[in-house]
Parts: C-alpha cells; structure tokens; sequence
C-alpha cells in the first residue's frame, strides 16, 4: 500500500514537472501575444477566452508573461543545479574519498557557510556583483555548492570501505576509475534527491530575490518580480498575483514530489 | 564537559570566520567606495576626507582588526549612506526583525508539533493521508507568496489588518504584535509544513521499535506510548531540523518585511544593497549569521540535556 502510493506521488510529481517544463518549451518559441506588449484599451482584463489569466495594468497579457517568466526561472534553476552539483560532486568526492587535513579544512568552511542563509549570501554576491540574470545564477551556484558536496562527502565516507572498492583496488583501478566509474553510480539516489532539493531552492531563492527587486532585471520577466509588482494591484487584479504564485508553487510541488516518490523507492 | 569546551571553541572559530569572510568579501569590490559615495566629481581633498572619515587609508589587517574589535563592542562603522553611525540605525530595527523571528519560530512550534503528532497517529486513516497531501503543498509554498495570499484574504477581503499600515512598538505594543502575525505565519507556515513531515515520519519510524511494542505490551494505554515513549525519541531529529529552520526563518523574515512593508532588519539591508551602503550591509551579515550560529550551538546544547546518549559520544 505504501509502496503504491509513493508511487503515485512521483507519477504526479512528474506528470506536474513535465507539463511546465513543455509548457516553458512552447512559450520559447510561442507566445499568445507580445510580452512586453502594452495595450491601453485592456488594462485589468479578468482571465477570460481572449486572456487565459487575464492582464496587467499595463494591458499586458499575464499568461504571456508567465511563460517568459517559467522561461527565466528554469534558466536560473537548471543551470544553478547545474554548476551547484557538478562541483558540489566534485569536492565531495575528492574530500570524501581521500580526507585528510584537505577535508576537515573544507568542512569547517563548510559548516560556516551553512550558518549563511542562502538567500543572504545571494544578496550578498549581487551586492559585490550588481543583479541580473547570469550574476544571480553564478551566486547561486557557487552558494549551492557545499551543500551538494557535503551530501556527496557523506556518500563516499559510507562507500570507500565497502568491498566492491577494495576489490577495484586490488585489480589496480586508478582513484579516478574507482571515484568517478565505481562508487559514483552507487550514490546516484542520493545525488537524485540532492539535485530535486536544490532545484527547489534555486528556484525559491531565484523568486525571492526578484521579488526583491534584486534578481533578474527589467526586461526579462521572472515571476518573482511579476509577483511583487501584483501587488499593488491586489483587490482590483488579484489574478496577476496569483498567476504567477500559483506556478512558482506548481513548479516546487512538481520537483518535491518526484523527490518524495525517490526517496521511498530507495530506502 | 571536554565535549562542551570543544563545541566552544568551534563556536568561536566559527564565529571569527564569518567575521573574517564578512570583511574580506567588501574588501575585494572594484571600485572605491569613497568615489561611489561622493559621485565622480569629488576633489582629491573630499576624497581624503571621507576616507578618514571611514577609517579607510589604513592597511587592511589594521582595519580587520579595528572592526571586530570595534564590532565587539557594539560600534558597528558608519553608514556611507546615512553619514550615521550602524549602530544607531539598526537600533531601531533590530527588535522589529528579533520579535517577528520569535512569533514565527513559536508559531512553528505551536503548530508543527500538535500537527506532527495528530498526522503520525492517524497516518493511516483517510484523512491523515489527505492532510498530509495538503501538507506536501504547503511545503512547496513560498512564504512571500503565502504572505501576498494573508494580506488578500485578510487584509483586503475580511479586513482584519490593514494591509502596508504598520504600527511601530513605539506607538502601541500591542498593535505592533497584532501587525506582526500574519507576517509570521506567512513564514511559519511553510517551515511548519516541513517540521511536521520531519516530525512523522520519525513517530512513524520509532513505532516500528521494540521497546514500542514491549510498552504496548505491557498494557500501556496508546497515548503514554506515544507521548511519553515514542515522542521522545522521536524528538530528537526534529530538534536538529528546528535548529537548522532558524537561518531559514531570519531568511524568510529579510522577504517578508518587504510584502508586509515592516521596516526590520530585511528592509534596511535591501535598501543598503541597492545604495551599495557596503558597512550597514555587513553589520547585518554579521548579526543574522552570529544569531543561526549561536542558536544553533544552544541547541546542540539541549540536545544534550535531552538525550544522554549524545553526552557520551
């Protein structure tokens, strides 16, 4: 029974992701109408036939919008994911796998960035960097990074003593071979798990930070930005508030489901 | 003891390398700050001026050392903005942030540990599977979203606050707390959302235990073996991930003030970013960093106290 319905949370969790994810495809190369594209004569419009959800105060259609927006979001999410877990991977493995003095040095540095709240060292970064686009994902990035090697440091600890490694060793396997074509594969689930949580994060903080006013900058649309200028136009037009939360929240339940339903399937 | 002296001292180092990564991250910006603050124009003379003014044209590990000495007792630098001292304008900013973290954290507790223990106990009823679905939804809403939803549903349809009209402490303390809840549990709500699927499935776990059944056994009635033996085993992942929720709610708060137009901590460092106000911005750094830190060792702290198993390893 249990096993049925975790399964049912990864089916849905997926079906959730794939859909926006073909939605975002479509809306690169189509969009109902422009954008940025102002139209006085249909300010406020309520969702209806000719605007799916309706639009802004500036006559814009919100679903439009939207889809720059998902656009923008999964830019910054995958790539953040991206650079997060490849090097994230990679230290992880390395500090893992050897330890030594290497390994306490990164982890004390470590358990200090931890105590920065991520959307902090972001606003941190973009301080020193300016905002927009790139300078957010490369803050996010590198922020997301020990996160992911801790994870993987963890992984390697538990699997470097196991006996299918010590066999590699004895067969003469480089570090290398042994790191990155035998235990790699071992600790995939884990990995799996780690990239759908940090997704999730990337694309809270890369909302939160728009929202702001300190992410990704006019004009490419985000939601988060979206959101934050909704809401001043809350009780006449609370559709272009809700629009965009509505995706933001599909898009985190879609990743955190599929998360639920991997991580049961493993344990 | 030896235990606790050695998380002390990781406390302190810890505590040195914010502060140290805090200075140097300001330290390697181009461009001077003198320059950006009086504009292009200034005279080499105004430049000079301003620099030490700032305490600018000494060598740097000077003016490290300076400033943690200086931060040590409460002077925090000057705002290149304001021209006024740090400390002066967190002063006021400072208690906003501190009370709104403290009615979120507590609004977690209220709510994540009834929840986390009535959904546990009825995990396998209909609609223990159905509120945690809802649960999982909740997770995934972030908490500037669900604080736009509260000021929609009750601030302009049921009119319960006045959405934008925040009332200082000054002005009254109990309208400045009243303000304050739906702020906190835009926050709370979301982290609660997590706390109590953490606090389940650790009930959910520790049942499976034999002790569990020797209780049960023994002719203990349901709820003793869930409140007094279970949970308390159960307690103790939960405690870890309610010490870890702190950073994210001083994170939620640095948002949230900005939906709820609450002049705390949040806001000042948003507007500080944007005047590039580079010693208000590390003043603050430094503060919510230090808090998750020092929290975060008292929870380990309590940790121990509630389980003697910790003390010993």
């Amino acid at each position: 029974m249990g096993k049925y319905k975790k399964h049912t949370a990864f089916i849905i969790g997926l079906a959730i992701s794939l859909v926006l994810l073909g939605v975002m495809l479509i809306g690169i190369f189509y969009t109902p109408y422009e954008p940025n594209k102002m139209n006085g004569s249909e300010k406020f419009m309520a969702p209806g036939i000719r605007h799916f959800m309706g639009t802004d105060n500036f006559g814009r259609d919100i679903f439009s919008r939207v889809l720059e927006g998902l656009k923008t979001t999964f830019l910054v999410a995958v790539s953040v994911t991206v650079i997060g877990s490849f090097f994230g991977m990679l230290l992880g493995a390395i500090t893992g796998y050897f330890g030594g003095l290497l390994d306490e040095v990164l982890m004390r540095v470590n358990d200090a960035l931890a105590a920065f709240p991520s959307i902090l060292l972001a606003l941190v970064f973009i301080s020193i960097l300016e905002s927009g686009t790139y300078n957010i994902i490369l803050a996010l990035g590198i922020i997301f990074i020990p996160s992911f090697a801790r994870i993987v440091r963890g992984e390697f600890i538990g699997q470097k003593e196991l006996d299918y490694v010590k066999s590699a060793r004895l067969m003469g396997a480089s570090h290398f071979r042994i790191m990155f074509v035998h235990i790699l594969p071992n600790i995939l689930p884990a990995l799996c798990s780690a990239i759908t949580v940090g997704f999730n994060n990337a694309v809270l903080a890369e909302a939160g930070m728009s929202y702001l006013g300190i992410g990704v900058q006019p004009p490419d649309a985000s939601l988060g930005r979206m959101l934050s200028e909704a809401q001043g136009y809350l009780f006449s037009a609370p559709w272009y508030a809700l629009c965009p939360g509505v995706i933001i929240i599909l898009l985190i339940l879609g990743f955190s489901l599929i998360n639920e339903g991997m991580g049961e399937q493993h344990a | 003891m030896k235990q606790i002296g050695k998380k002390t001292g990781t406390l302190i180092i810890t505590l040195l390398f914010i502060s140290f990564a805090s200075f140097f991250a300001f330290q390697v910006i181009p461009g001077d700050p003198a320059l950006s603050v009086l504009g292009m124009d200034a005279t080499e003379q105004q430049v000079a001026v301003f620099r030490k003014e700032m305490g600018l044209d000494k060598p740097l590990l000077v003016r490290y050392g300076n400033w943690v000495w200086n931060f040590a007792q409460g002077d925090f630098g000057r705002s290149y903005h304001y021209r006024t001292p740090v400390s002066g304008l967190l002063g006021d900013k400072l208690p906003v942030t501190l009370t709104l973290t403290l009615i979120s954290f507590s609004f977690v507790l209220l709510i994540s540990i009834p929840f986390g223990i009535l959904m546990a106990k009825f995990a396998e009823s209909r609609l223990g599977k159905a509120a945690n679905v809802v649960n999982q939804v909740l997770m995934s809403v972030p908490s500037f979203f669900l604080g736009v939803l509260l000021v929609l549903v009750f601030g302009l349809l049921l009119k319960w606050f006045t959405p934008g009209k925040y009332i200082s402490y000054t002005e009254s303390i109990t309208g400045f707390l009243l303000y304050l809840i739906a702020p906190a549990a835009a926050i709370a709500i979301p982290k609660s959302a997590m706390v109590i699927k953490f606090l389940r499935s650790s009930v959910l776990e520790q049942r499976k235990h034999n002790y569990v059944r020797t209780a049960y056994s023994k002719g203990s009635p349901e709820n003793r073996v869930l409140f007094i033996h279970i949970l308390k085993n159960a307690s103790i992942p939960v405690i870890t991930i309610l010490g870890m929720m702190i950073a994210d709610i001083m994170a939620g708060s640095i948002v949230v003030e900005q939906v709820f137009n609450i002049p705390g901590v949040g806001r000042l460092l948003v507007s500080s970013i944007g005047y590039r106000d580079y010693p208000v911005v590390q003043a603050i750094i430094v503060y919510i960093a230090s808090t998750v830190v020092i929290v975060n060792f008292i929870v380990d702290m309590v940790y121990r106290l509630v389980d003697p198993r910790i003390r010993e390893a």
